[in-house]
Order: C-alpha cells, then sequence, then structure tokens
C-alpha cells in the first residue's frame, strides 16, 4: 500500500478517475485541462486500482498518481463524482481546482463517517445523473465533453432534470456543498489536497495565537500550511508518530 | 427497575450554562447538589482549529444526546415540515453548549422586562400585535442588575460599560439600563475593520460600541488572555479563555466539596409523589442502567427544548397532560429569536476577517427595542446591529456572489478568489414577541434513539417581526454602504425553526394561568420544581440570552438556599 503520508508525488497527483482509467500522459493533461478523457474506461470494479496501476508509482514516480481504495463508492460512481467536482470547481487559469483538492476523496471518506447519512442519495442519484446524460446527450456523466457536462449540472442546479431524489436541484445542492468541504477543509480530512483550496482563496491558515497586528487590513500574512493536526495538540499522540489513521497529515 | 440511589438536597437535571451557574450559589451555601449531565467532560485538547468538526458535523467528541433530539418544525399546524436540520444547535458535555457558544453576554435592556405596559403606555395598547401574548416581566431590570452583576465576575466577561450608576459613557452602550460597577474586564480589542465600521457608525449619528463577551480580554481566573485564533464560533477554546461553566463556576462549585457530578446521565423523567404533586427526584439512564435519584428539589437546567420536553414526558396521575402542565402552559409563549433576515455585504477591498471571533464586533442599539420613537413606524421593538470579525475557509468560499457570478464553475472561481476576504454579513438579532399560536409540542411521529418523541416546533415570524426585520435590513445596509461596501444582499426573513435562541415555554410570571413559573422560577404548579434557562424568558430583547438566563439561575439558586425549609418540605 501507497504511504498517505508519502506527498512526494503530490504535485503530479492525479485523480482517481485517471487511475482506473491507466491514462497517459495526454489523456492526464486533457483531464487538467478540463476537457472529456479520451480513453475509455475499463470499469474493474472488483479489480482494487492499486492491483493494476502499483508497479507505475515505481517505475515513473513524477507521474505516478496517489492509489487508494475507495471506501464506499464504487468505481463506476467514483468516476462520475470525479467528472461532477471537476466542473464545480475546475482546473484553469486560476489554478487547480477540486480535482487537484481531491475532493471526491474527501467525500468517498466521509460517506463511510459523519455524511453517511448521504450514502444513499449518491448511490440514487449519481446513478440518476448518468441516465439522465444517456437520455439527453447520448453517453454517461463522465464521457461527456465539458461543455455538456456544464449542460446537465445546469439542468440539474435549475431543477429541469428529471428522475432524482428528491429532486436534481438538492442532489446539486449536497454535492456542491461536499465538493467546497473536500476543497477548502483541513486536509488531514482527504482534501484540500497540498492546500490548493487554501491557496485559492488566499486564506493564510491556522494561527493558534493571532497578534492584534495580523488582524489589520493590507496585512500580508505569510500562509501558514499546515493541518490543525499537524503537531501533537489536538491529535492521537501514536498517529503523531506512525501516520495513518483516516487521512493525510501534511 | 431502577436502582435507587441516596436521597441528596439538589438535583440539577443538565450542567450547561445555567446548571453549572446555579450549582455555585447552592453549593456554597452548604447543599448537597447532584448535577446530571448527559455529556462528559471536554478538555481543551478536544477544541482543535478544525472548521469543518465545529460548524459542520455537530460536535462529534461529544455525547450524541441533542443531535438525537432535533426538534422538527412547521411554520402553522397546516403548513410542510420544514427540512430537519441536520445537526443541533446546542451540545452536551459538561459546562454544554458554553462550551462552543459564541459567547456574547449582553444584559437585556430596560425596555424589555416592560414590554406590554411601556408599549401601551407610549404608543396606546393597539400596537402590541393582535395575537401576542406578551406580559411584563414580573420584575424590572433593577431586580435583576446584582445577579448580572454576579454572573459577570463569577462567570467572566469582558465589555465597555456604558452606564455605571446613571453615568453615561459613550465608550459603551448609551441605552443600556443602569449597572452597579463596571466589567470585570475590558473589552476584546477591536480590529482595523471593526474600527471602520465604528468610524462610519459614527459619521451616521450613531453610537457604536464593543459587544460584551464571557471571554477574557487580559488573564482572569488564572486562564489567560483570548487569542484570536479564528475558531470561537461553534468551538471550544484550546487555551481555556472562553469562560464557560465548564472551567468557571463548575470548578469551584466542585471545590466547595458539595456538587457531584454524574456525567453520561439521560433523564427520561421527574417522579412524582402522587398524593402531595411534588416532584420526589428524577429517573435517568446511565451504562445501560436505570437510576433513580431522590432529591427534596429538582431544578430542570436542560436547553429550552429539553426542559419543556421533559415535562410534557413526565406524566402522573396529578399531572396528565405532563408536569406543572395542569394550566396548559407548557410549551407556551414560544420564541424563535428572529436572527435570520440577514444582511450581507459586499467590499472592494480585503477586510483581513480570517481570525477573530464573532464576540469581537462592534455593535449599534439605535435601532433596539424602544430605543427610537416608533410613533410613525408600523411594528413595536428593535434590533441590535452587529458586525465582527469571523471567517474561514469553508465558510469563506460558500459566500454569496451577490448576483455577480453564478454559483459554480470557472467564473465562481475567479470570484471566490478575489472576493473569499472581501465580505461580511450581519444576522441582526430583533426583539421578537411571543404569540398565542407559537408553539412547542411533543411531536406525533418523530422519536430520538431511546425512543421518545423529540419536540415540535410550530411557529412562524409574524406581521411585526417581518416588518421590524425589513426596517433593521435597511439600517444595517445603511451602515454598510457608509463604511464603503459596493453592495448589500438582504436575507429572507426566514422561519422559526430549532435556534440557539429558543425562549420560553417555561414562562416566567405572577399569573399562574398564563405562566408555568413564579416571579423565582419555581413552578406554579409544583413547589419544590424550579426551572432554569431561557425557556422561562418571556421577551427576548435584542440580545443573546444566555447572560440573563445565568443571572436568572442564579437568582433561583439563591432563592432557593435562603428558603429552604419551605421549598424543600
Amino acid at each position: 500500500m501507497p504511504n498517505h503520508n508519502d506527498r512526494r508525488n503530490a504535485r503530479n497527483d492525479l485523480s482517481r478517475r485517471q487511475v482506473f482509467r491507466q491514462v497517459g500522459i495526454a489523456g492526464a493533461a486533457a483531464a487538467l485541462s478540463g476537457a472529456a478523457p479520451t480513453v475509455a474506461a475499463t470499469q474493474g470494479a472488483t479489480e482494487p486500482a492499486t492491483t493494476a496501476a502499483a508497479p507505475g508509482l515505481g517505475a515513473a514516480p513524477s507521474l505516478a498518481p496517489r492509489l487508494e481504495a475507495l471506501e464506499t463508492l464504487t468505481a463506476a460512481e467514483a468516476d462520475t463524482l470525479e467528472a461532477i467536482v471537476a466542473r464545480l470547481i475546475p482546473t484553469d487559469e486560476h489554478g487547480p481546482g477540486a480535482t487537484e483538492a481531491r475532493a471526491a476523496h474527501y467525500i468517498d471518506r466521509a460517506l463511510t463517517g459523519a455524511l453517511r447519512g448521504s450514502r444513499d442519495a449518491y448511490a440514487a442519484n449519481l446513478a440518476a445523473l448518468d441516465s439522465y446524460a444517456q437520455t439527453t446527450k447520448g453517453a454517461a456523466f463522465a464521457k461527456l465533453p465539458a461543455a455538456e457536462q456544464d449542460a446537465v449540472l445546469t439542468d440539474m442546479e435549475k431543477n429541469i432534470a428529471a428522475g432524482f431524489t428528491p429532486n436534481a436541484a438538492a442532489f446539486f445542492a449536497l454535492v456542491r456543498a461536499h465538493t467546497i468541504q473536500g476543497t477548502f477543509c483541513d486536509p488531514y480530512y482527504g482534501g484540500n489536497a497540498d492546500f490548493v483550496g487554501w491557496d485559492l482563496i488566499g486564506y493564510p491558515g491556522i494561527r493558534l495565537t493571532v497578534t492584534a497586528d495580523e488582524q489589520r487590513m493590507g496585512s500580508k500574512l505569510r500562509p501558514v500550511r499546515q493541518s490543525a493536526y499537524a503537531d501533537g495538540a489536538f491529535a492521537m499522540t501514536g498517529a503523531a508518530k506512525k501516520g495513518g489513521g483516516h487521512g493525510h497529515r501534511p | 427497575m431502577a436502582i435507587d440511589l441516596k436521597k441528596t438536597d439538589v438535583v440539577i437535571v443538565g450542567l450547561g450554562a445555567v446548571g453549572g451557574v446555579a450549582a455555585l450559589p447552592l453549593a456554597r451555601a452548604g447543599l448537597d447538589v447532584i448535577g446530571l449531565e448527559a455529556g462528559s467532560w471536554l478538555s481543551p485538547r478536544d477544541f482543535a482549529p478544525d472548521e469543518l468538526r465545529n460548524n459542520f458535523r455537530g460536535w462529534p467528541q461529544s455525547a450524541q444526546k441533542a443531535n438525537g433530539e432535533i426538534p422538527t418544525h412547521r411554520p402553522n399546524p397546516s403548513a410542510p415540515y420544514s427540512p430537519r436540520l441536520p445537526i443541533h444547535p446546542m451540545m452536551n458535555a459538561v459546562g454544554g453548549t458554553s462550551l462552543h457558544y459564541w459567547a456574547q453576554s449582553w444584559r437585556l435592556n430596560p425596555w424589555d422586562f416592560k414590554v406590554a405596559s411601556e408599549t401601551t403606555r407610549r404608543y396606546g395598547v393597539a400596537r402590541i400585535p393582535k395575537g401576542s401574548t406578551v406580559e411584563d416581566w414580573p420584575f424590572g431590570l433593577d431586580e435583576l442588575e446584582p445577579y448580572y452583576d454576579k454572573v459577570e465576575y463569577e462567570v467572566g466577561i469582558s465589555g465597555q460599560a456604558g452606564n455605571i450608576k446613571g453615568v453615561i459613557d459613550k465608550r459603551g452602550n448609551i441605552f443600556e439600563g443602569v449597572r452597579a460597577r463596571d466589567y470585570p474586564m475590558p473589552a476584546l480589542t477591536g480590529t482595523e475593520f471593526t474600527e471602520r465600521m465604528a468610524t462610519a457608525a459614527r459619521g451616521l449619528g450613531w453610537h457604536p460600541f464593543p459587544g460584551p463577551a464571557a471571554i477574557n480580554s487580559v488573564a482572569y481566573d488564572e486562564r489567560p488572555a483570548c487569542l484570536y485564533h479564528g475558531f470561537c464560533n461553534r468551538g471550544g477554546c484550546h487555551v481555556n479563555a472562553k469562560n464557560s461553566t465548564a472551567v468557571s463556576t463548575i470548578p469551584r462549585a466542585l471545590a466547595t466539596g458539595r456538587l457531584k457530578v454524574v456525567t453520561q446521565a439521560i433523564v427520561t423523567s421527574v417522579a412524582i409523589e402522587e398524593k402531595s404533586g411534588r416532584v420526589t427526584g428524577v429517573r435517568y439512564l446511565k451504562g445501560g442502567e436505570e437510576y433513580m435519584q431522590p432529591a427534596d428539589v429538582v431544578l430542570l437546567a436542560g436547553y429550552t427544548y429539553e426542559n419543556v420536553r421533559l415535562l410534557l414526558l413526565s406524566k402522573s396521575k396529578p399531572f396528565p397532560n405532563g408536569l406543572a402542565n395542569n394550566a396548559g402552559q407548557v410549551g407556551r409563549h414560544y420564541i424563535t429569536h428572529h436572527t435570520a433576515a440577514t444582511v450581507a455585504a459586499l467590499f472592494p477591498f480585503d477586510l483581513n476577517n480570517w481570525y477573530g471571533l464573532p464576540a469581537q464586533g462592534v455593535a449599534v442599539d439605535n435601532w433596539a427595542d424602544d430605543n427610537f420613537d416608533h410613533s410613525g413606524l408600523d411594528f413595536i421593538g428593535g434590533g441590535n446591529l452587529w458586525v465582527y470579525s469571523d471567517r474561514r475557509p469553508i465558510g469563506a468560499a460558500s459566500m454569496s456572489t451577490f448576483g455577480k457570478a453564478p454559483t459554480w464553475g470557472s467564473n465562481w472561481k475567479a470570484f471566490v478568489k478575489e472576493n473569499a476576504d472581501r465580505w461580511n454579513i450581519a444576522y441582526l438579532q430583533k426583539s421578537t414577541l411571543p404569540y398565542e399560536d407559537n408553539v412547542l409540542d411533543l411531536d406525533p411521529v418523530v422519536k430520538d434513539q431511546l425512543g421518545f418523541p423529540v419536540i415540535r416546533i410550530t411557529a412562524d415570524n409574524k406581521d411585526n417581526e417581518r416588518k421590524l426585520g425589513a426596517f433593521i435590513q435597511d439600517k444595517m445596509a445603511q451602515w454598510f454602504m457608509e463604511a464603503g461596501a459596493i453592495t448589500v444582499e438582504r436575507g429572507p426573513p426566514g422561519t422559526m425553526g430549532p435556534s440557539t435562541h429558543a425562549y420560553g415555554g417555561t414562562r416566567m410570571g405572577d399569573n399562574r394561568e398564563t405562566n408555568v413559573v413564579d416571579r423565582f422560577g419555581f413552578a406554579h404548579e409544583v413547589p419544590n420544581l424550579g426551572i432554569l434557562g431561557a425557556s422561562v424568558m418571556g421577551t427576548s430583547g435584542a440580545h443573546n440570552p444566555t447572560l440573563t438566563a445565568q443571572a436568572l439561575a442564579w437568582r433561583t439558586a439563591e432563592h432557593l438556599s435562603s428558603n429552604w425549609k419551605s421549598i424543600a418540605n
């Protein structure tokens, strides 16, 4: 198993969608620029991604994806979710987005814990989304070009899309909220990887002591890029030494 | 079969903001007190600077009693139910919600105690809104002042006085009632942004001042001053600078040797002696066992919803509709403090609101209560304007786009990148009246983890509150624009779902036909049952309730110890 705390490859981290598809450099670049993946997926739901892709980690470390188990989402659900978050907070000229933040990874983890009450909603509505995309656009959501994906998401937001539970707008709002959580949360929870969310909005980071001067308007604060659980003050002390646990301790 | 425990003098149900205060004067008076608390002890190590856990996940470290009891809500009996809140606004632990509250610690203004008579005197009785059940409190601010004072010093409140013995100090709230002495600590420091807002308020001819907080502005009671780290909003304090009862009054009560704290104890009913109609103690669950804790006096000190629920669940032959409810008043005169109808503002420059706390702010009371002439207006009451420094990344990114960008995609991302630190929102507490059809009862369908019905709120903002809300929004919008905002956005009036500011249900008053407890907080129908908390308050005022509820709790406890023989026997 790859070490969750190993950040050597973080700059080139690719989403799980690419892991599953074992895409090459061209495919990854296309995905990062917001275009649709060009390589068809192999939906090996029973085959752990780590088995197929692990050798690549050693062979080409600078390009290797981070490999982790899906905790509750099926591979197909994860593909769809990755495609949604990539459009909600896209990777663009303003920098990394929800893909690099690993918002879908955050959601997968959270759906086994604090957000487990939403697990059924994801199952029903990710399927409904693919069904709606198939009916109206002729392909599963993840396989649509970005502009078509945006059109489908707009239909959801406006509650035009049918087949959702309780309705499309409610599920859109749910995924949007969770995507924002996964992009801007403490990275302990598996999102906001490499602090891309905090960098995006200029959050200066967690400071346990803040001076009056640091509260002045126009203060140029050095960004602190550390999780609340990066030292022993609030963490399990065993975890602080051994790593592991639930997410990533940068 | 319940395990019978040894009788005690007083059992307090809930050791939060009010139970934790009441325990101290009782223990000091030499009474043996058992405090039953559904939660457990938490420590500074539990108070991580973690926005996700604090603000979105219902405090997973605390015992999950409250989160299983989230009240249901419908605006009126024929309206559909509102979506159920995902997390309860309150939490369970020793210290209760005083661990993670915002810690604004206001006194009510003099008018709040006399809304009915003062409105009648100044504008005529016709100005009291139709359907309102508002009554004057059985006493005025002067009666409560000594108890406000005690709590301010025992708990530890920072603030700037505005009226000491009738001498007005313009650095403080010029509208506040007379106080005997200053706060024990100076106010928390302002920020450049709150100073900018204060300057703008003065430009409008208003009277800005820093708000009071149960947070150390300087070292106090051997605990340090606030570090302004920015995770106080639904967060506990990692250095104990927030003066929850868990670090102030409860440890002092324990030091007397008279208080015993029982944690993880969920009280299920109050026991009655049928012949006398007096309470004999409480039954609770702990560790899979049921216990009966006998006591001479029972004090309910849960949150408003819990106090009402426990009374309604405690049915007996003398009280077939719930304890102390033969007059049918339990659950009535319910108020959800009207804090919706917000105003958000967008500024053309960064505010640096990333740190600080919701209690670090600037207030204006010119438009609160009856501090302005309502002769030409079509409502009574008013609102406190409050602007503060408080921002964390998930909340920042969840900002409104003020109609200037979509809610997702590249254009949204560009907007949030530029504006995440350029907005502020004021939530505006408005004085809110009780009405005959705003009530609490037991939900006929929804149950908690133990199978007991949860509270059902049937309540909505009425015409008076909606008009008041719109008026106050205009004032807040004017203030933001004066301070340089480029646009403002008014939030909807909202409805009256579960809130951290829930009042009434066991209202205090001399008339036993319209009130559950008497002027000292003891049930009219059950003389050895006292009720603590905002559930006894008949008006909300325009300010946070906790300090008032704590002052009332101290007063009830002092009345009990001073009149022990007549109440306990």
